[in-house]
């Protein structure tokens, strides 16, 4: 396996013009023999779907929900970037990639960063002219909102439901060339696994998740849009059905995997609060601006918040953050919680919770101008704990929410697999070792819409096709051994539920290969995971047939996955050693306990290839060059 | 503070499209008040895996409620008792200890059962279809700030837009109509100078479709924003019917 990112040459702002100029192209007349395989609906799937089919492609695309509205895009809240600079405050397309380089702890690649900066602006077009309901000013003009701690205004937003509101924009294209013929609608299909015929990639098998029959899919080029693995930790802030199945396929399938272990957790979500519970739920980052964090000074305090006097609380991110307060970066503020609950101080029935108290602010701004504020997402706890947060403090806590890491990807966003093309959350491109706010949004538009369309047609046009249709040798094959497996997960008849091991696959994951982490407990990680994994096979229960609607089944095979997957996770980890972003290796941290980077030895992309079930993968790196920013270490004293 | 309760459920439970169904009686122990609805369904289905027993089948997925997967009539309420609020977001301390909850699947002609708790939903996506979309290829779009749209149309587009696609205004409505999904759209665009060029065969479009799909008519009975959990108005629909109206009678889409 060689990794060859294919960067153009040039300099950084014409890499992306010259790229397409030198692409070759598809003749218009040609498009509609090259038929395209799309596997998810989210932004980067919808967007895609559209735009190829716009372009004349034969699309089909898969989904596994019962609509292609539905997948996780759905759920952002709080905005897209743009580097429009609409408030005249100096932004620009080179501060919008400087940021994200420096916020992802420089392990992103200049190139692409720089060209996700470039198309931002065509993205905010495309949406508005599509009716999406942008928050306005009174003009009429497009409104602009700060967010994530950035020092201007460049993100767009439609209320607190932005992801909602781009998804359905890039829904209703698709729709619209579904109804003119030109994407074939799949959806209630879950792909499990990717067909490889003479090294290209040329369709999948999926299973129709109402009848339970196995499909064989053929086209020309497969594209990824599945989203990431944040459900490995079970309860995360990802929807139930989220899960890294396509991608972890296509891994065993030789494509590389980058990073997985660079995983974001964000600090402000309402905690855990019972052993049944099922997922997590974010509050906006916002919060943390009038919001003061603390927790008792003395462990164990089981006290009412109300009833601990002001000299016995601890606000812990203002007395080690000085000059940064509450509003010290995701990272920082999601391991200073944990360690204060690790000293016994966490509050709630659980302990795990530190408060988020707004007494402060309401008594020096009023309650009507936090509730101007903040009223929806009080609303929204109220709703979720049944506590008023005006009148008792809010409890918070971390929970896993992004995972930069994803399949390894070209300038093209082409795997180690030709003709395997991923896009959004499930490549790692973009955002290095921590993605800022309101950038995910932006990367699964970017790919979709601007970028995968240029260079698809480039591929397409320079490849032979041999003839492969789904009678190959190599989906009966693929076919065979999914069915294989699915056998096998119904015979095994245990007596414990999948949920059972995932819950306890996640506390693992969350134990060892959280928020921070070390290299003995990635070691014992990696053998309680492969215990675990020993045990699910001769103790899992999957109820039901593989012939009908069947949601226990679908659960174990995205488990099983994960099971494997974890364990790629933790040996990622374990071989940077250094901090980076949402890698916190306790053994490299400055005095500050903030992450310590390794630029001599670290500086690259941890591409992984699978090898086989019994032996480890193998590592490739792609070594990262900055000739444009300088490294810099952060701090937030 | 954290207490449980015990409740009796009694279930549709449907194998199958072409089976009969029937109401299977479950009962729901030691349930804590601080659980969502789905996830003292989870409780219950846990159990009835480790008793060799098919779990209750039901849709669900971000569980935040804005996917708009979830949705069971309880005690003949679509998404329960709580207004402004979907299944996902119903906490379990909104019921009392010895409540007895009857869970059904939505019931309407253009919605068949799938198994238990799921219904096959298809024809929202094919009224979309229908015309549920601005025509513009990717890469036409003017400059973003090249067309003022006031604020209170955005607004109000925003209100319609917010609407979740998960049927329970159907479920609600005596006449299984999905008027209020319809308008919800042509609304959203209709008040958007980008949706203007295309408002007559979007309604017309739409309105069709969903006529075909085998949904019933509006009777003002207004059950559907009641049910709403995104709560959008019914002023949405009188919105429709004008857009319709004129449609039909001026244009030259008709």
């Amino acid at each position: 396996m060689r990794l060859d990112a294919k960067i153009p040459a040039g300099p950084l702002p014409q890499k992306w013009d010259r790229h397409r100029f030198e692409t070759k192209l598809v003749n218009p007349a040609n498009k509609r023999k090259y038929s395209i395989i799309v596997v998810g609906t989210g932004l980067a799937g919808a967007s895609a779907s559209a735009s190829l089919a716009e372009l004349g492609y034969d699309v089909k695309t898969f989904c596994i929900h019962d609509s292609p509205r539905r997948a996780h895009s759905i759920a952002a809240q709080g905005g897209i970037n743009a580097a429009k600079n609409y408030p005249n405050d100096g932004d620009s397309i080179w501060r919008l990639f400087y940021d994200t380089v420096k916020g992802g702890d420089f392990r992103a690649r200049e190139a692409n960063v720089y060209r996700l900066a470039q198309v931002s602006n065509a993205i905010i077009d495309q949406c508005v002219a599509q009716g999406i309901p942008f928050a306005r000013e009174y003009g009429g003009l497009l409104a602009n909102r700060s967010f994530g701690g950035a020092q201007l205004s460049r993100t767009f937003y439609a209320r607190g439901q932005t992801g909602q509101q781009l998804l359905l924009g890039a829904y209703s294209a698709m729709m619209r060339q579904a109804a003119a013929g030109k994407v074939h609608l799949y959806p209630r299909r879950e792909m499990l696994d990717l067909v490889v015929a003479d090294g290209q990639a040329r369709g999948i098998v999926a299973r129709n998740l109402l009848t339970g029959e196995i499909e064989r899919h053929a086209g020309h080029a497969v594209l990824l849009c599945t989203g990431g693995y944040g459900n490995v930790y079970f309860l995360s802030t990802n929807a139930k059905a989220c899960n890294a199945s396509a991608t972890f396929r296509a891994y065993r399938r030789g494509a590389a995997f980058a990073n997985p272990c660079f995983t974001q957790i964000h600090p402000t979500c309402i905690p855990v609060h019972g052993t049944y519970q099922s997922k997590l739920t974010l509050m906006s980052e916002s919060l943390r601006n009038d919001g003061r964090v603390w927790v008792p000074k003395t462990p164990g305090d089981k006290r009412r918040p109300t009833e601990i006097p002001e000299a016995e609380r601890d606000y812990f991110l203002e007395r080690k953050y000085p000059s940064f307060g509450n509003l010290v970066p995701r990272d920082v503020a999601s391991r200073n919680s944990k360690e204060q609950c690790d000293q016994g101080k966490g509050v709630g029935e659980t302990g795990l919770a530190v408060y988020l108290d707004f007494a402060d602010a309401i008594r020096r701004d009023g309650r009507a101008t936090i509730a101007k504020k903040y009223g929806n997402l009080f609303q929204m706890y109220d709703k979720i704990t049944g506590e008023d947060p005006y009148t008792t403090p809010m409890m918070i806590y971390p929970a896993v929410h992004y995972t930069m890491g994803g399949l390894w990807v070209d300038y093209n966003l082409m795997s180690t697999i030709d003709g395997l093309f991923v896009l959004g959350e499930a490549n790692f491109s973009d955002h290095g070792a921590n993605r800022l706010g309101a950038s995910a949004l932006m990367q699964g538009l970017a790919d979709g819409y601007f970028v995968i369309p240029a260079t698809i047609g480039g591929y397409l046009a320079g490849t032979r096709f041999a003839d492969v249709e789904t009678g190959h040798a190599a989906f009966a094959d693929a076919e065979r051994q999914v069915s294989e497996r699915i056998t096998r997960l119904l015979s095994v008849s245990g007596s414990r539920t999948v949920d059972d091991f995932h819950r306890r696959l996640g506390l693992i994951m969350w134990d060892h290969c959280g928020m921070s982490r070390t290299n003995a407990g990635l070691a014992e990680a990696r053998t309680l995971i492969r215990e675990l994994r020993t045990e699910f096979w001769k103790e899992v229960r999957v109820p039901g047939s593989a012939s009908d609607f069947n949601q226990s089944l679908e659960k174990a095979g995205r488990v099983a996955d994960f099971m494997e997957f974890a364990e790629l996770m933790v040996i990622d980890a374990l071989a940077r050693q250094e901090s980076c972003g949402g890698h916190f290796n306790e053994a490299f941290q400055t005095e500050e306990n903030e992450a310590r980077r390794d630029d001599q030895n670290f500086c690259h992309v941890a591409a992984w290839e699978f090898t086989g079930e019994e032996s480890d993968p193998r590592l490739h790196k792609e070594p990262l060059s900055f000739e444009n920013v300088q490294l810099t270490q952060r701090s937030y004293k | 503070m954290n207490k449980t309760i015990n409740l009796t459920l009694k279930v549709w439970r449907q194998k199958s499209r072409d089976e009969k169904g029937r109401f299977e009686t479950y009962p729901a122990q030691g349930i804590s008040t601080d659980m969502s609805f789905l996830e003292m369904l989870d409780v219950v289905n846990e159990k009835l895996t480790v008793e060799g027993k098919e779990p209750i089948a039901f849709e669900h997925d971000c569980r935040e409620g804005i996917c708009g997967s979830c949705g069971s009539m309880v005690n003949g309420r679509a998404h329960g008792p709580l207004k402004g609020t979907s299944l996902c977001q119903l906490h379990m301390r909104h019921f009392k200890n010895g409540d007895t909850l009857v869970i059904e699947p939505w019931r309407a002609r253009a919605f068949p059962v799938i198994k238990d708790l799921v219904v096959d939903r298809s024809a929202l996506d094919r009224i979309i279809q229908a015309g549920g979309f601005i025509s513009v290829n990717t890469g036409s779009a003017p400059e973003a700030n090249s067309l003022p749209v006031p604020p209170l149309s955005a607004e109000k587009a925003m209100d319609a837009a917010a609407c979740i696609g998960c049927g329970a205004c159907v479920a609600a409505c005596p006449n299984a109509s999905a008027m209020l999904f319809v308008s919800a759209k042509v609304s959203q665009f209709a008040l958007l100078p980008q949706g203007r060029p295309e408002a007559d065969r979007r309604a017309l479009g739409m309105v069709r479709a969903m006529d075909a799909c085998g949904f019933g008519n509006c009777s003002n009975h207004r059950e559907c924003e009641n049910a709403c959990p995104k709560e959008v108005s019914i002023v949405n629909i009188a919105r429709l019917n004008r857009e319709y109206l004129h449609a039909g009678f001026v244009s030259h889409e008709r």
